[in-house]
């Protein structure tokens, strides 16, 4: 019986997904069952689509630049957090993981207020500032759980053999801390690249991204290039983890 | 120095370490010479680790100094300080290979590339583990990692060798042999070592000196025979071996003995070392092992030894020696470890103790 309930589960989560993906290769304007032949026509007309295209751009670089960056404060304020001790450190790690219990049209609005407080007009850092904001939560949940299990004696080992504190840092430490640092810029690129409610908020006409694309192509027509769309974005997804298990699993390998 | 003595390795001059309102060393002046091994030894807490990380720069001082080579050191960083230091989990870093992990020091001083291959070698050598250079820490056994861990602290021709307790993650057996290995290397590279360890028979057998400490104080400072024998204190006699305290007051002094009334009434003799008067309050402290039983019936007292009667309460029967609880007349029990050279003693048997004058060491009553 349970094993009946799984598969249920199971459908229920992915049916639509799979729906989404089988639908991309509908040769017809609308999406009927049973379809008549298989074909490549909304990829194509996707890839002619060149506000498409921009907004893929956008989420590309925005997605990466959120993952340096992200990745790059989390090391350090994981780092200040694990291995110093200051007064307000818990004050100051309450504030920094907040973005993940705020809801995140509350976080939208308010960045927007503030921004008008500022007198400025909304762009690409302020996306990217956003982004961070949203992602930097996750990194750093991530980095500070590896680094409270790298044991000092490591750091302090180094130190002893003459290393000073970045030598130690670049010779120990962060070498030690890569695979948290992967998974967090992952986490921190895929967040930014699937982000929509605060994003709605933030993007101008100049730089939308692809769920903001997706978002106002629905609000005119149910085209089945956002089908197309939606496959391509589900394979990246899915496909850019995956990549990275292989290729930290093949860099350990030749390590031994 | 103008004393004309030798200037020792390492000194500490009223080093004092407060953690918040906690006081992990209390003030404390100590010496090491250079080429000796010196062990700090105590239960858990006592601050012998933090006077270590203080040696280190790993911890600073809340007050005093610590000079190396007769410069102060309490500024220098860490990274400057020349020191080698042991860590009880090793420690070796586990994403680089054996080469690596051995060389790593050796990248931070002047060292050229075919130097550095050549001292790696020869530092393996010298702790018996040639060859391992591309294996990863973790492909080794413990006593293996710790022995690379040694390597890699001495290729860099520390000043001082910092050793936390390094033996104690290892098993009974291996923990023997990598004591006579440390030992040896020391003694091999003279290199002055401050060892730190709760284990009294590392201390034992390892020290040129030892430091006993508790509670952030140093008890006693000496070489592991003094120590054993002449504890200054309760506490260092009772640390150290199984220690028998017996009460008592002193009642005679004469050159040889100092006469002392134990609680039974009976007079022990205790050599005379000095230091008591009648009068004085004092604790008689016997090692286990230096009492000797005999059966009450074939018993014949020696001239100028110790001696009472009692009954075999509790043994326990450990295969080289036997350990005996035995109860005296007034009911005060004493511990006596024996190395069987009569025969083995069953229960509730009469027995006559015998220890001789020279075994009696006595320290004021606390």
């Amino acid at each position: 019986m349970i094993q009946i309930y799984t598969v249920l589960v199971y459908v229920f989560l992915f049916a639509p997904i799979v729906v989404v993906i089988v639908l991309a290769f509908n040769p017809k304007q609308f999406g009927i069952f049973p379809m008549e032949g298989v074909s490549f026509r909304w990829f194509i007309k996707l890839a002619q689509n060149e506000s498409i295209i921009e907004a893929f751009k956008n989420s590309l670089i925005l997605g990466s630049l959120t993952a340096v960056i992200s990745t790059g404060i989390g090391i350090l304020a994981a780092m200040a957090f694990i291995r110093f001790e200051f007064p307000g450190k818990n004050t100051l790690n309450t504030v920094l993981l907040s973005p993940i219990m705020i809801p995140e049209v509350v976080l939208g609005v308010a960045l927007l207020l503030f921004l008008r407080f500022l007198q400025q007009p909304k762009s690409f850092a302020l996306l990217l500032i956003g982004h961070v904001v949203l992602t930097l939560p996750y990194v750093l949940l991530i980095v500070q759980a590896r680094l409270v299990g790298i044991k000092k004696e490591y750091e302090e080992a180094a130190k002893s053999l003459g290393a000073n504190a970045f030598q130690t840092f670049r010779e120990v430490t962060f070498p030690l801390l890569l695979p948290a640092v992967l998974a967090g810029a992952l986490f921190a690129f895929t967040i930014s690249f699937d982000d929509i409610t605060a994003t709605l908020f933030w993007a101008t006409a100049q730089n939308q991204t692809v769920p903001v694309k997706i978002f106002s192509m629905l609000r005119n027509s149910i085209s089945p290039e956002i089908n197309a769309l939606g496959a391509v974005m589900i394979v990246l997804t899915v496909a850019t983890p995956l990549l990275a298990g292989y290729l930290s699993r093949r860099f350990s390998k030749i390590k031994e | 120095m103008a004393t004309g003595k030798k200037q020792p390795m390492v000194q500490f001059k009223g080093i004092l370490k407060r953690f918040g309102d906690v006081i992990a060393v209390e003030k404390m002046d100590f010496d090491i010479e250079e080429g000796s091994l010196v062990t700090l030894l105590g239960p858990s807490g006592c601050g012998k680790t933090t006077l270590l990380r203080m040696v280190a720069g790993l911890e600073e001082p809340t007050e005093g100094d610590i000079f190396i080579k007769g410069v102060r050191i309490n500024d220098t960083p860490i990274h400057k300080r020349n020191l080698g230091m042991i860590f009880q989990n090793y420690a070796l870093f586990p994403h680089k290979n054996i080469f690596e992990n051995v060389a790593f020091g050796l990248k931070y001083r002047d060292v050229s590339k075919a130097d550095i291959t050549k001292k790696v070698t020869q530092a393996l050598e010298m702790v018996r583990l040639p060859g391992v250079e591309h294996r990863m820490p973790s492909q080794l056994s413990g006593g293996q990692q710790q022995r690379i861990a040694m390597a890699r602290a001495i290729v860099i021709e520390p000043d001082v060798l910092l050793m936390d307790e390094p033996l104690s993650a290892l098993d009974e057996n291996l923990r023997e042999e990598m004591r006579r290995e440390v030992d040896n290397l020391q003694r091999m590279l003279g290199v002055t070592t401050i060892f730190v360890t709760h284990d009294q028979r590392e201390a034992l057998s390892m020290s040129d000196k030892i430091l006993v400490m508790q509670a952030g104080r140093k008890q006693q400072e000496g070489d592991p025979e003094t120590v054993y024998n002449e504890p200054n204190n309760h506490f260092v006699a009772d640390f150290l071996g199984h220690s028998n305290f017996i009460r008592g007051e002193v009642v005679g002094v004469d050159d040889n003995h100092v006469n002392v009334k134990i609680e039974t009434g009976d007079v022990l003799l205790a050599k005379n070392k000095g230091g008591f008067s009648t009068g004085d309050a004092v604790e008689i402290i016997v090692r286990a092992q230096r009492f000797d039983a005999f059966p009450s019936d074939e018993f014949k007292p020696l001239e100028g030894m110790n001696h009472f009667g009692g009954r075999i309460k509790d043994r326990s029967y450990m295969g080289g020696e036997v350990s005996y609880f035995i109860e005296l007349a007034t009911g005060r029990e004493i511990h006596i470890i024996s190395m069987m050279r009569t025969r083995l003693y069953s229960n509730g048997e009469s027995v006559s103790v015998q220890v001789s004058p020279h075994h009696c060491h006595l320290i004021p009553l606390e």
